[in-house]
């Protein structure tokens, strides 16, 4: 598998305080890359960097859409001076609405950030802005009710109507998204990442609040998500049952500093990895040393 | 006697505030000196008037809270019946007037009450794109009003050009300063933009004081060529509208032809608005207000986004200042001051953000209501012959924003229509609706 997003001596402080402390890796095209850690690991953080809601204090992070990363395009790009050429991106130059467009990254918030006073269906109807926008011609087109907009709106409501079935949301499709039940509001903004189109999509701590049965359906989406629609997945989980189950390369992280990197199985059984996790509360360890079979 | 206390206390904050503004009343005797001359018998009427007020709001039965649905049903046909009568009565309100007031008595109804209020319309309709729909607070709106009424004053002065080449020049320039002040402003948020926003309509108005040279300063711009129909001068000349339409010459013609204007461009802000609603550029208005953060992920740019809604609402108000000047045939900076922003805002405010209906209906209240003080001069039959109505107007007005405030804060309409939807449309309670600021 060729990877599509490097990472590479990303470092990020704040003040005093150095949140990501030179971490690389690297997601893969077609897989599940889980970022994991303790609470304050600097899990977050990374994705702020990658999705450029934080500008890095060092490192560089290459992002490839469609091709393959290359290293010597990457040199080569980053002695140029510009943000990306030839499906090929650094994301550190870039703002974030460029990397979500143009790099095809798409993201969820650890706290869920939907339009809470717009309908299910609008929120997926806004993901699809770039594509509606271009359509409408500077909205001139749009205002006259030309036909190439309204095919490209039939086809943005088509696609919209799709993912409202595959989250089975479609019979709230008229509700306010802030008026849905939690676990629905998760599913929502992963649906509404999806409708942006993205290569990789990064999910922060999607798991979190759900209830077993809703995991369950949840890993189900995100598998599903990866096979049939085409995009990897970079993922911050807690739930170390998600993250085992689901995931196909691990990345741990504790503070700010990567300790372990592999398949789940070799991860788990990290001395490394294990004694990170007994810094956390009790009732955290128990669970993980369940899952491990510690 | 549990109900005595508040009461009592409710008369001593009366006592408190009146003593000094109601109480004590300053006077210039015949030697223009300044006397004192205390008023008790007023000050004990606000005391009273606040102790019985209070009890008497002890005594209603105490109103439950009643949880807010989370969405409400479609309108009944009821409510698009009533609309449908409005729409009616706006379009015959000339010919209602005329025939119940006849040709002199109508002129205040359609001028003050028709024209007047429809101005207000607008402007309130072009704010409510920034502030309602794309959640950002502005204001100094009042400048793109000035932009546009010195473009057309200016242009039609200096170089003669007619007033329907000035109108959309005069919301193109508006448009321009919206974007020029967007640029640096917009990257600010909440109360910095406020302030900023502020600031702008403030420079504008003193530039337009101070640039005399252009401007002609605080004595403004006089003569400003009158609209003609289409070409037609409403004069009494053989060339006039009157002459060529075989009617007799009468001066309600041009007040009722600028009706129709206003009318007509009002409409104009209102259909575009709704249609920009529904597309790409309008959602993209709203899912800024919800959540700009949201929004840059999902790869919109939050600066164009706001740029366009500051750039339309500021167009809108240089076609509502380009008629301004034309329906005055005078402009001074004194017309553009920081009222005119606050006054547009509490109209928006009031009708509730982004709401065209209740914006509609709030400008009726707000602008008809401060009209129709002018009709209660019968009062100084009570008061005494120094009493004047219109000075209370803005004492209503902060009264009408202390109610609504209380009963409903998110305004006249607190419910958000969805811009699409696979069955039947139902409006968003306000409680899910975010106000933005961002
Ligand atoms: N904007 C910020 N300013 C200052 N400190 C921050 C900021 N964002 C994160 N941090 C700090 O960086 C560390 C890592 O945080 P975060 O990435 O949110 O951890 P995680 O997501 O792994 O729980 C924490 O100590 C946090 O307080
Ligand atoms: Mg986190």
């Amino acid at each position: 598998m060729t990877a599509l997003l490097r990472v590479e001596h990303l470092t990020m402080r704040f003040g005093g305080l150095t949140a990501v402390n030179d971490v690389s890796f690297e997601a893969r095209r077609g897989e599940i890359t889980a970022l994991i850690g303790p609470n304050g690991a600097g899990k977050t953080t990374v994705f702020n960097c990658i999705t450029g809601f934080y500008k890095p204090t060092a490192g560089r992070i290459a992002m490839a859409p469609q091709g393959a990363l290359d290293t010597a395009a990457i040199d080569a790009l980053t002695r140029s001076g510009a943000r990306g050429r030839n499906g090929l991106f650094l994301l550190e130059r870039m703002p974030d609405h460029e990397i979500a467009r143009k790099a095809h990254v798409a993201r969820t918030f650890q706290n869920i950030r939907l339009f809470s006073g717009m309908t299910a269906l609008e929120n997926l109807v806004v993901a699809q802005h770039e594509p509606l926008m271009s359509a409408s011609g500077f909205s001139l087109l749009g205002l006259a009710g030309a036909p190439r907009y309204r095919r490209a709106e039939r086809a943005a409501l088509d696609k919209a109507r799709a993912w409202l079935e595959r989250i089975q949301l479609i019979d709230r499709a008229d509700d306010p998204a802030g008026a849905l039940p939690y676990g629905d509001q998760r599913r929502l903004e992963i649906a509404r990442a999806m409708c942006a189109d993205p290569a990789l999509l990064c999910l922060d701590e999607p798991a979190a609040g759900l209830n077993p049965r809703e995991s369950a359906d949840l890993t189900a989406l995100l598998r599903a998500i990866r096979d049939e629609h085409d995009a990897s997945l970079l993922l911050i989980e807690h739930d170390m049952s998600v993250v085992m189950d689901v995931s196909d390369h691990v990345v741990v992280l504790d503070y700010g500093r990567k300790i372990a990197d592999g398949a789940p199985a070799a991860v788990r059984a990290d001395p490394a990895v294990i004694a990170a996790y007994l810094g956390v509360p009790d009732d955290e360890v128990a669970a993980i040393e369940q899952e491990i079979g510690a | 006697m549990n109900a005595l206390w508040p009461a009592l206390r409710a008369a001593l904050i009366a006592a408190g505030l009146a003593f000094p503004v109601v109480a004590l009343r300053t006077d210039l005797n015949m030697d223009n000196q300044l006397v004192l001359e205390p008023r008790w018998s007023w000050m004990l009427a606000a005391m009273a008037l606040a102790f019985f007020g209070k009890l008497a709001l002890g005594a209603l039965p105490a109103r439950k809270p009643k949880a807010a649905p989370a969405q409400t049903a479609e309108p009944p046909a009821r409510t698009k019946w009533i609309a449908r009568a409005g729409l009616a009565l706006i379009a015959l309100w000339p010919f209602l007037a005329l025939f119940f007031a006849g040709p002199s008595g109508a002129l205040k109804w359609i001028d003050n009450y028709g024209v007047q209020i429809l101005i207000y319309v607008m402007l309130a309709w072009g704010l409510n794109i920034v502030v309602g729909l794309a959640g950002l607070l502005d204001l100094g709106y009042v400048a793109f009003y000035a932009v546009g009424a010195y473009a057309y004053a200016l242009l039609s002065t200096q170089y003669g050009v007619s007033f329907w080449i000035c109108l959309p020049l005069a919301g193109i320039l508006a448009a321009f300063w919206g974007v020029l002040l967007g640029f640096p402003v917009l990257r600010l948020r909440g109360d910095y933009l406020a302030i900023v926003t502020l600031a702008f309509g403030e420079i504008i108005r003193i530039v337009l004081t101070n640039f005399s040279s252009l401007t002609n300063g605080d004595a403004g711009i006089a003569s400003i060529p009158r609209a003609t129909f289409f070409g037609l001068p409403f004069t009494a000349g053989p060339n006039g509208f009157a002459a060529f339409f075989g009617l007799k010459f009468s001066p309600i013609h041009r007040i009722v032809f600028l009706y129709y204007l206003i009318l007509a461009l009002a409409l104009l802000t209102n259909f575009v608005t709704l249609r920009l609603r529904r597309l790409p550029i309008g959602r993209a208005w709203e899912a800024l207000r919800e959540d700009e953060i949201a929004c840059r992920a999902l790869g919109l740019d939050t600066t164009k986004v706001k740029l366009t809604a500051f750039a339309l609402g500021a167009m809108f108000g240089g076609f509502a200042g380009a008629f301004f000047a034309v329906r005055q045939g005078f402009v001074s900076p004194s017309s553009f001051n920081f009222m005119e922003s606050a006054t547009i805002l509490a109209i928006v405010v009031l009708g509730g953000r982004g709401s065209q209906i209740g914006v509609a209906l709030a400008a009726v209240a707000i602008i008809g209501g401060s009209e129709i003080l002018r009709e209660f001069d019968f009062l100084k039959t009570i008061f005494g012959p120094d009493f004047d109505p219109t000075q209370y107007r803005m004492l209503l007005v902060g009264l009408a924003m202390v109610a609504m405030m209380n009963w409903r804060p998110r305004g006249l309409v607190e419910t958000r229509a969805p811009t699409v939807s696979f069955g039947q449309a139902r409006q968003i309670g306000a409680d899910m609706v975010k106000e933005g600021h961002g």
